[in-house]
C-alpha cells in the first residue's frame, strides 16, 4: 500500500443487519490534512470513524491505519468521541478523566508513572483547562468539557486525531476559541473531524468528504453541488457568506 | 448497653455488619455510579436458588448462594456484552428463575426451613462464626482486586469505548466487576437479605455522591455511613424486638428521603 497515507480505506463495507451503513467506502487521508466529513445524522460518520478505530469491523474492504489493521494502529488514534453518550453525574474529576489517555494494558497492575502524570499535565495546558483540574467533569461547560475530552486523546501521545461532532454543546461565542485549538492541533496532528453542519467544517479544514451511506471525496475542499444534494437526498442551496474561503464549486 | 456487647452472638452481629459494610461502601458505589441497580438486583434474587439448593444437598447455603451468584454474574455479564438489546429481558427471567429455584428445592428438601425468612429479609443476630470467616475472605478478595485495578474499574464505568481503544480489556473488567458484585451480595445475604440488599448497596453511595465526586471518597465514606445504618438498625432492632433487617433498610431509606430534601433546604 501507498506509504504516503495515514489512513487508507479500500471498498470497506460496513453492515448492520441487513442493511448496509457504509457502502463501498475508498478513502485516503495524507499525514498532516484536517479532514472534515459532512452529511446527515445516521449517515454512517461515527460508524466511519469506528471503523478506522477497529471498533466494527468491515464485512468486506480493506483498511490500513498507518500500514497496521485497525486494531493494531489504535495506540495511535486519538478519539474524541460524542459528548452525549457521558453520564455526567459520573464522580470523576477532569484530571482523572485526562488520565484515561495513558491507559493500556501495559499499565495493569502499575501506577500512573511520572511520566504519565507529566504528559497529563501537559495535555491539560494545551487546552488551557489546568486550572479545571480538580473539578467535577460534569460541572464544566460544553465547551470546556470538549476541550478535557480532547485533552484525554492528546494524552494517549496519538499521530492521527479523531473527533465525532466536536461542535455539539459549545455554545457559539465558544466555538471559534475551540477552532483556534484544531488549528494549534493541526500543525502537528492528523485530524478527521465529522459533523452534520458544514457551516462550522468549512471553515477551518483543508479537504472536505460528503457522506451518507457512501462517500463523495475529491481530495480538495471543494465540495460539488451535486454530492451534496446526493447526500442529503435533496436540491441542495448553500450560501457561503463571510467564509474565507470558496468552498462550492460553479457546477455545470 | 455495654452488657449486650458481652453477649457472643451481639459482638459476631457487629462484626459481620462492620465486615459487610467495607465490601457494600466499596461495590455499591460502582453499582452506582456505573448504573448497574437493575443488574445487581437480579444476581441477588438469582442466589436464592443456590440457598435452596444448598439446603437440598445439605451444604451451606451461603457457599451455594455464592456459586449460584458467580454463575448468575457470568451470564447476565456476557448477555450484557453480547446482546445488550436483550439484557433487561434476561435479568427479569434469571431473578424470577433462580428465586423459583430456590423455593422448589426448599420445599423438596422436606426438611423445616425456619431460616428461610432470614435469607430473604436478613438476620444479622444469627451470623456464626464460620460465617465470619467467609466474609473475612471475600473482604479481602474485593479490596485487593478494587486496590489492584481501581483505575481500570474507573474507566470502564465511565467510557468503556474509550477504555477499549486504549487497549484495556473491557469485556474482562467488566464480568470482572460482576463478579465482585456476588461476592459482595453474598457478603450482605446474612445482614439483609436477598430482597433488600439492593437497598443497602445503592442508598449509602447515593446519599454520599450528592457532597462528594471522587469515587474513592464516595467509597470510603460510603462504607462508614453503612456501618452507622446497620449498628443503629441493629440496637434499634434489638430493643424494640422487630427484625434487624428491615430496620437497617428503612432508617437508610429515611436517611436517603433527608438527603433528598437537603438541596432544596441550601436554596
Amino acid at each position: 500500500m501507498n506509504e504516503d497515507f495515514v489512513i487508507e480505506i479500500k471498498n470497506v463495507y460496513v453492515r448492520y443487519k441487513d442493511f448496509d451503513v457504509l457502502e463501498d467506502i475508498n478513502l485516503n487521508v495524507k499525514e498532516n490534512d484536517f479532514l472534515g466529513i459532512i452529511g446527515p445524522n445516521g449517515g454512517g460518520k461515527t460508524t466511519l470513524l469506528k471503523t478506522i478505530l477497529g471498533i466494527i469491523k468491515p464485512y468486506k474492504g480493506e483498511i490500513k491505519i498507518l500500514g497496521e489493521e485497525p486494531q493494531n494502529a489504535r495506540k495511535f488514534i486519538g478519539y474524541v468521541p460524542q459528548y452525549v453518550f457521558f453520564d455526567m453525574k459520573f464522580p470523576i474529576t477532569v484530571w482523572e478523566v485526562v488520565l484515561m489517555g495513558r491507559l493500556g494494558r501495559d499499565k495493569y497492575f502499575k501506577k500512573f508513572t511520572k511520566e504519565d502524570m507529566e504528559i497529563a499535565e501537559m495535555s491539560l495546558k494545551y487546552v488551557e483547562m489546568e486550572k479545571s483540574k480538580d473539578k467535577k467533569i460534569g460541572e464544566l461547560s460544553g465547551g470546556e468539557r470538549q476541550r478535557v475530552f480532547v485533552a484525554r486523546a492528546l494524552a494517549s501521545q496519538p499521530k492521527i486525531l479523531l473527533l465525532d461532532e466536536p461542535m455539539a454543546n459549545v455554545d457559539s461565542p465558544r466555538e471559534k476559541e475551540f477552532y483556534e485549538l484544531l488549528k494549534k492541533l493541526k500543525e502537528k496532528l492528523t485530524i478527521i473531524l465529522v459533523s452534520h453542519d458544514i457551516g462550522i467544517i468549512s471553515a477551518y479544514v483543508d479537504k472536505i468528504a460528503c457522506l451518507n451511506r457512501k462517500i463523495y471525496y475529491h481530495d480538495s475542499k471543494e465540495i460539488l453541488l451535486q454530492d451534496l444534494s446526493a447526500v442529503y437526498g435533496c436540491p441542495v442551496d448553500i450560501i457561503a457568506h463571510g467564509l474565507p474561503h470558496r468552498v462550492l464549486k460553479e457546477h455545470d | 448497653m455495654i452488657e449486650i456487647l458481652k453477649l457472643e452472638f451481639f459482638r459476631n452481629a457487629i462484626i459481620g455488619g462492620i465486615l459487610a459494610s467495607i465490601a457494600c461502601g466499596i461495590i455499591g458505589s460502582y453499582i452506582v455510579s456505573k448504573r448497574i441497580v437493575f443488574i445487581t438486583g437480579g444476581i441477588s434474587h438469582a442466589c436464592f436458588g443456590g440457598i435452596g439448593i444448598g439446603y437440598f444437598f445439605g451444604i451451606n447455603p451461603l457457599i451455594g448462594a455464592l456459586l449460584f451468584g458467580i454463575f448468575s454474574s457470568f451470564l447476565i455479564g456476557t448477555a450484557s456484552l453480547k446482546a445488550k438489546e436483550k439484557e433487561d429481558t434476561i435479568i427479569g427471567v434469571l431473578w424470577a428463575f433462580g428465586m423459583s429455584l430456590g423455593i422448589l428445592f426448599i420445599s423438596l428438601s422436606k426438611k423445616y426451613a425456619p431460616d428461610l425468612l432470614s435469607y430473604l429479609f436478613g438476620s444479622i443476630l444469627t451470623i456464626t462464626l464460620t460465617d465470619i470467616k467467609l466474609m473475612i475472605f471475600l473482604d479481602l478478595i474485593i479490596l485487593i482486586s478494587v486496590f489492584i485495578f481501581y483505575k481500570e474499574f474507573l474507566a470502564i464505568s465511565f467510557d468503556e469505548e474509550f477504555s477499549k481503544i486504549r487497549g484495556v480489556n473491557v469485556e474482562f473488567f467488566y464480568l470482572f466487576l460482576l463478579f465482585l458484585v456476588s461476592l459482595t451480595i453474598v457478603l450482605l445475604l446474612r445482614i439483609v437479605g436477598i430482597i433488600l440488599v439492593i437497598s443497602l448497596l445503592t442508598i449509602p453511595p447515593a446519599i454520599i455522591s450528592q457532597f462528594f465526586y471522587k469515587l474513592n471518597r464516595i467509597m470510603i465514606f460510603s462504607t462508614f455511613t453503612i456501618i452507622f445504618f446497620i449498628t443503629s438498625g441493629l440496637f434499634i432492632s434489638y430493643f424494640l424486638n422487630i427484625p434487624s433487617g428491615a430496620t437497617i433498610i428503612l432508617l437508610a431509606s429515611f436517611f436517603y428521603l433527608v438527603s433528598l430534601l437537603f438541596p432544596c433546604l441550601k436554596s
